[in-house]
């Protein structure tokens, strides 16, 4: 039971920026339709008594105490930023020009 | 047909920063207006690698904002990603709550123009604050650049989503000063509009009057004050209407608000129409709040408006009006009752806030906090006043200096001289003065014209700059006047 085609691989690339051939593209939608029809199984399964899970780590209330403990230096801050100005993250145009 | 023939529904977000000392997921601090990015860590820098670790304060605050909104709080409940990209978003991803948010279901009482009025309020949950961006151009459209400071990135926030139970602008004005006032109360937000600590997007639909259905609403963002929320939303209202009456649809997308040209504007960003592919976050584990936990903390909430509103009215004996002014204000009703504390007459502590002291405030642009005179000095004034040690004018000079100074009544009335004169020979010799001085108003009295009288209260008052007891500079006066005729 294939449901994905073409066109929602391009708009799930899209969605997640990512840029794809048109070869990557025809290998994602066979990929990706393998990985639903493998999970497909898991429908077969009775869950009628199991409770959804939210983490699959068997662990609850990780907290810290609310303490301020050191930030980063300015120097620090910008070593991987790719622009930089006037101590801020400079970073291309936002909204589409009309 | 005209806008009285539309219903209008309204329905806010509100984000309300907590007033934690650190970030949501990591230890930087929270503090406002310091260098850019000053602030920033490889967790609020969203580096890859890290892990975020929850704030147990933010938990604790988001679960008293939910009690004090009369909601259910979740034992159980969770984190999850919505995956967007925007530059002010370091990860491409904010944490929130989607599914299990902390506080489902609450309500929040008001008035409007005196009708009570009750707004749902659907959910509350925790989120992290994104950066700031300061756009190269006046606007962003017109922005080539933007440059982003990440200090505010991670701060916690709670969404407080309303049902769309508003039914005009006004009401979700008010609306929103009710959630600043409770958020105040409950001390968990310090909701200052205009340093961002509290936001609201608001969504607005028309349907003509008697209809069922929504109309199709648009969301209106960049509001920054609770006059810009109604003018916006008057605005939309009727740019809305316009749009219906000349059979045209409303289009479901996001304006921005342009206070200074009043009007709301149509924003396209790059962005693919809401697609946020929100899955269960990974890096967190759920959390998990015993009822005991749970009601500790409703315990720990101070009185909130309504019950103070009510035991102002029933106790203090207050009239509605005072009782509303004061409890609109949580750092003026803390004042007022720190006065009662040593001074028992409330609603002369009331009339002297309302009076003077809002008057000096205004006048100044000041905060009630940054108010110099101590509650017990204002109180200890008020006992000269009835002790007759100082008149009410007079009081109101020493409040003055009081305000200016911070220094306590009786050292102001030592210094300048103000003690009134209640000596009754002394106030005989002013009004002997001031019948001297005064011959023609005088013998206009003895003709019968009683009403110069005033004038020559006015005169010994002046005479005796303000100190004179005006009870008996008026009996004083009447006394020698009438032994003239």
């Amino acid at each position: 039971m294939s449901v994905i085609d073409k066109k929602t691989v391009e708009h799930i690339a899209n969605l997640a920026r990512l840029y794809l051939t048109e070869d990557e593209k025809e290998e994602m939608t066979v990929s990706l339709n393998k990985i639903l029809d493998f999970e497909q199984q898991l429908a077969e399964i009775d869950t009628e008594n199991v409770k959804p899970m939210a983490q699959a780590v068997p662990l609850e209330n990780v907290m810290r105490e609310d303490k301020v403990k050191g930030s980063l230096s300015i120097r620090e801050v910008f070593l991987n930023a790719p622009d930089e100005a006037e101590g801020f993250f400079k970073v291309p145009r936002i909204i589409e020009k009309d | 047909m005209p806008l009285e023939d539309y219903t209008i529904v309204i329905g806010l977000e509100v984000h309300a920063e907590l007033m934690t000392k650190t970030k949501l997921f990591c230890s930087c601090s929270t503090s406002f207006g310091n260098e850019a990015n000053s602030q920033v860590c490889p967790i609020c820098l969203g580096l890859p690698g890290t892990l975020p670790v929850l704030n147990e304060k933010a938990v604790e605050f988001a679960v008293k904002a939910g009690s004090a909104l009369n909601c259910e709080i979740a034992n159980f409940s969770k984190f999850d990603r919505k995956n967007y990209f925007y530059p002010d978003l370091t990860k491409a991803y904010q944490i929130s709550q989607y599914e299990m948010p902390i506080c489902r279901y609450g309500q929040v009482e008001f008035f409007v123009n005196g009708v009570k009025k009750v707004v749902g309020i659907n959910r509350v949950h925790m989120e992290e604050e994104a950066g700031k961006s300061v756009h190269s151009g006046a606007t962003i459209t017109d922005s080539e650049f933007s440059l982003e400071d990440y200090n505010r990135c991670g701060i916690p926030l709670i969404e407080i989503v309303s049902e769309p139970d508003m039914r005009s602008p006004e009401e979700a004005r008010i609306y929103m000063e009710t959630l600043r006032n409770i958020l105040r109360y409950a001390n968990v937000s310090d909701c200052k509009m205009e340093e961002g600590s509290l936001r609201c997007d608001a969504n607005i639909s028309l349907m003509p009057k008697g209809a069922t259905k929504f109309g199709t609403r648009s969301e209106i963002k960049n509001m920054n004050s609770f006059k810009a929320v109604q003018k916006a939303l008057e605005y939309e209202a009727l740019r809305q209407a316009e749009l219906l009456d000349a059979g045209k649809k409303v289009v479901q997308e996001t304006r921005t608000w342009d206070d200074s040209a009043g009007i709301t504007m149509s924003m396209r960003s790059k962005e693919e129409a809401h697609d946020y592919r929100y899955f269960p976050e990974p890096d967190l584990v759920p959390i998990v709040l015993t009822d005991e936990y749970i009601q500790n903390l409703k315990d720990s909430l101070p009185e909130l408006p309504v019950a103070k509103l009510n035991r102002y009215l029933n106790e203090l004996e207050l009239p509605p009006y005072d009782a509303e002014l004061i409890t609109a204000n949580k750092d003026l009703a803390d004042y007022f009752e720190a006065v009662l504390e040593y001074y028992k007459d409330a609603k002369v502590v009331s009339n002297w806030l309302m009076g003077e002291f809002m008057r000096l405030i205004n006048e100044q642009g000041l905060e009630i906090d940054q108010v110099k005179v101590k509650p017990k000095d204002l109180a200890a004034m008020f006992t000269l006043q009835d002790k007759g040690v100082i008149s009410s004018k007079i009081a109101k000079t020493v409040f003055e200096d009081m305000f200016k100074t911070g220094k306590d009544p009786d050292a102001v009335v030592k210094e300048k001289g103000l003690v009134q004169i209640s000596d009754v020979s002394e106030i005989e010799n002013i009004v002997q003065d001031v019948i001297k001085n005064n011959p023609a108003p005088v013998s206009q009295y003895l003709e019968g014209k009683e009403k110069v009288l005033g004038f020559l209260v006015g005169q010994v008052m002046k005479f005796s700059h303000g100190k004179a007891n005006p009870q008996m500079a008026n009996e004083y006066l009447k006394k020698a006047l009438d032994k003239l005729k």
